[in-house]
């Protein structure tokens, strides 16, 4: 068959329009969709009532949007874990074990207990993070050293270190610390618990009197319900690190030196700059990145230490910070939307939905890198310009 | 603690890892990674074992694993040959999807029982005392395929004319393509072979191994460890075969300390406490790690390595491999 065109792939010399990746993104997202709605027809389901199902179910109202900030809390945190091995060309699959032994370690505050379980909230809290923060980092450290020393593929320690994560928990919490013989240890004491905005409006709800001006206010803003949102303060430690890795990667010498060595390690080997150290160094803030998003999710969300704290949030990290080609802040807004995926995904059948949309999407976008690399042209060919 | 039985059982189970990691060698040598295994192989388990169900024909099951698994990686081919993407994170959408389509599609699964592959003894070389019980009685088909698959695979490789091309496709593209060579045409027809045989390697789970359909757990990190191995074998088809089979042995003997009462004259402490069996279940985990360590020290002593236009996308009538 001979078309009247044919599709031209040409390199780009100039720079790339500041729009275009941001572009790529969004579309890569929408055609995803569209890819995911026509899979779901095909096995039978309703692609657009699953649609508004998603958008009330995450967006819709203030309740559920809080919901779905919730959800985008370890994303970030997550997502900003990858995106800084990332930008070293360091693959850190590893993020979800990680988020787990920083869950661990920070639990190991309230139950071995390090401090006297009467400490002022700001005490525990602190080694809490601080601790969760070590862990991820001890869990980076490995692959880290190993791949700078030995030249370990780090993608394969790091991922075999996931399940070692999960099982090196699940032990503890089955053998030492299971609140009666379930899969979960006790409740903490409310001093390891971070702020949430329930906890707030139940204590100041005496403020709002009954059908006063206030509270019409509230209701008029759709903010009535707000005593049942559970978003917590975890969503702070996201938003400043993100800011933080944002200074790092654009105004700060070591940032610098990151991106040298992921874009051309030869050139930064003969500038002086030490690659293994750099190496162990990037796995460990993000490791500790992730066990962060580790502590904030069993001290803002569940509460003690159990199975299955994580539903893959270190993988989806993965597709967060590629979606958002690395820059801080984009990994926040794609959190969110994933975090709704999340949220939605809980409840949408059949279960493995939210996953292959994840999948779609992560395609979508690596394949659309190429318009970033080339003009695509459609030119006439010679027998259409005879034709006509 | 029977040996027979340890080795039986590692045979068996390291048919799985062998075809895994035999098709990553095919897509490795030819200069493409695809660390999509996983999500090939769970894609390949569950149409295999769908389609054995639903059509009640085991070897109708395993050509659509075989199939899935194919069709999946030309996804990854055609992102990373044409598009040139990273292959790194093309792999790992391609998991990710692999993923998310079986789960999908494999939704009620659990539970089923379709026809499998039949296992049999072999005649004749069964009889012989050790050898016969470990290597000859009782298998699956899959597992006689894995023992004629394997030295093929390497005399393909290593001793024929298409083998040489496709070590040369990924070793130095531009000299196979200034021979004439079709680059991107043989790149992606190992992609394919790769897919197909990860699709092998899941139907061989859910259809004669360990049968069943248990969602993401009927593969459980094997994909990934058949990607470790192919590194621990220094893309060489007998030694992931070899390294394949010791790891299912070693998994299932490390398995089976859990049975005595007494070890060594001593205490079991996993008799005791069963608890402790998390930590056996480590093991397959950090033994792949300790195989990447010793294999990657080797490599750097004998400067062996990775096909060297490994991960470098070929672009015609660029300078670059």
């Amino acid at each position: 068959m001979n078309l009247p065109f044919t599709i031209k792939f040409e390199k780009r010399v100039e720079d790339i329009p500041k729009w275009l990746p941001a572009a790529t993104s969004i579309g890569s997202v929408l055609i995803a969709f569209i890819v995911s709605g026509i899979i779901l027809k095909i096995i039978g389901g309703q692609p657009l009532l699953v649609l508004k199902f998603f958008y009330e179910a995450t967006f819709g109202s203030w309740a559920t949007f809080s919901d779905t900030i919730v959800k985008a809390t370890p994303l970030i945190l997550v997502g900003l874990a990858c995106a800084v091995a990332f930008k070293m060309k360091l693959w850190n699959i590893g993020a979800e074990g990680q988020f787990y032994i920083g869950a661990f370690a920070a639990s190991l505050v309230v139950l071995i207990p390090m401090v006297s379980p009467d400490s002022p909230k700001i005490v525990v809290i602190g080694l809490m993070m601080l601790m969760g923060m070590l862990g991820g980092a001890i869990w980076g450290f490995f692959p880290g050293y190993l791949k700078a020393r030995f030249q370990v593929n780090e993608i394969i320690t790091t991922l075999m270190l996931n399940y070692v994560a999960v099982l090196w928990n699940n032990f503890w919490i089955f053998d030492k610390w299971s609140d009666g013989g379930f899969q979960m240890t006790p409740t903490f004491e409310k001093n390891a618990w971070l702020a949430r905005v329930t906890d707030y409006a139940r204590e100041y709800s005496a403020f709002i009197d009954e059908g006063g001006g206030l509270a019409k206010f509230l209701t008029s803003i759709g903010l009535d319900r707000i005593s049942g949102m559970t978003l917590h303060v975890g969503v702070a430690f996201g938003i400043v690190a993100a800011v933080f890795m944002w200074w790092i990667f654009d105004r700060s010498r070591w940032g610098y030196e990151i991106k040298l060595i992921g874009d051309n390690p030869k050139a930064a080997r003969y500038a002086g700059l030490n690659i293994t150290r750099n190496i162990v160094l990037v796995m460990m803030v993000s490791g500790a990145l992730a066990g962060l998003a580790g502590m904030s999710e069993i001290t803002g969300v569940v509460h003690r230490l159990q199975e299955r704290i994580s539903p893959g949030y270190g993988f989806t990290g993965i597709i967060v910070a590629w979606l958002a080609k690395l820059n801080p802040f984009a990994v926040i807004i794609v959190a969110i939307l994933f975090g709704a995926l999340i949220v939605a995904g809980r409840e949408l059948q059949p279960s493995g939905l939210a996953s292959m949309l994840q999948g779609i999407i992560l395609f979508m976008v690596i394949s659309s890198d190429v318009l970033l690399r080339y003009k695509v042209k459609l030119v006439r060919t010679q027998t259409a310009v005879e034709a006509a | 603690m029977n040996l027979e039985i340890i080795l039986h059982a590692g045979l068996a189970t390291g048919t799985i890892l062998l075809f895994a990691a035999i098709g990553e060698i095919f897509a490795e040598r030819a200069g493409i990674l695809n660390l999509g295994v996983e999500g090939m192989m769970l894609l390949g388990a569950m149409a295999g074992f769908s389609t054995s169900l639903a059509t009640n024909n085991a070897w109708l099951g395993l050509v659509t694993a075989v199939l899935a698994g194919g069709v999946l990686s030309l996804a990854h081919g055609l992102v990373t040959i044409h598009f040139q993407a990273d292959q790194v994170v093309s792999g790992l959408s391609l998991t990710f999807l692999g993923t998310g389509l079986a789960l999908v599609f494999g939704e009620g699964l659990t539970g089923q029982t379709p026809p499998l592959i039949p296992s049999f003894d072999i005649p004749g070389l069964a009889a012989i005392p050790f050898i016969g019980p470990v290597f000859f009685e009782n298998h699956s088909l899959l597992v006689y395929v894995g023992y004629l698959f394997t030295p093929l695979a390497w005399y393909y490789i290593n001793r024929t004319r298409p083998g040489m091309h496709l070590r040369a496709v990924g070793e130095k593209p531009s000299a196979a393509d200034t021979m004439g060579i079709n680059v991107y045409r043989l790149r992606y027809f190992y992609v394919f072979v790769g897919g197909c045989l990860a699709g092998l390697a899941g139907a061989t789970i859910s259809l004669a191994v360990s049968p069943g359909w248990y969602s993401d757990q009927t593969t459980s990190g094997q994909g990934w460890i058949a990607v470790g191995l192919v590194i621990f074998a220094q893309w060489d088809p007998l030694k992931a075969a070899l390294g394949g089979y010791l790891f299912g042995a070693l998994r299932r003997g490390i398995l089976d300390l859990q049975g005595p009462a007494l070890l060594l004259g001593m205490t079991n402490p996993l008799y005791i406490n069963s608890n402790f069996s998390f930590f056996l279940k480590m093991t397959p985990y950090i033994l792949t790690i300790l195989a990447l360590v010793l294999g990657s020290r080797a490599a750097m002593k004998k400067r062996l390595g990775a096909p060297a236009a490994l991960g470098v996308p070929y672009i015609r009538g660029e300078r670059g491999l």
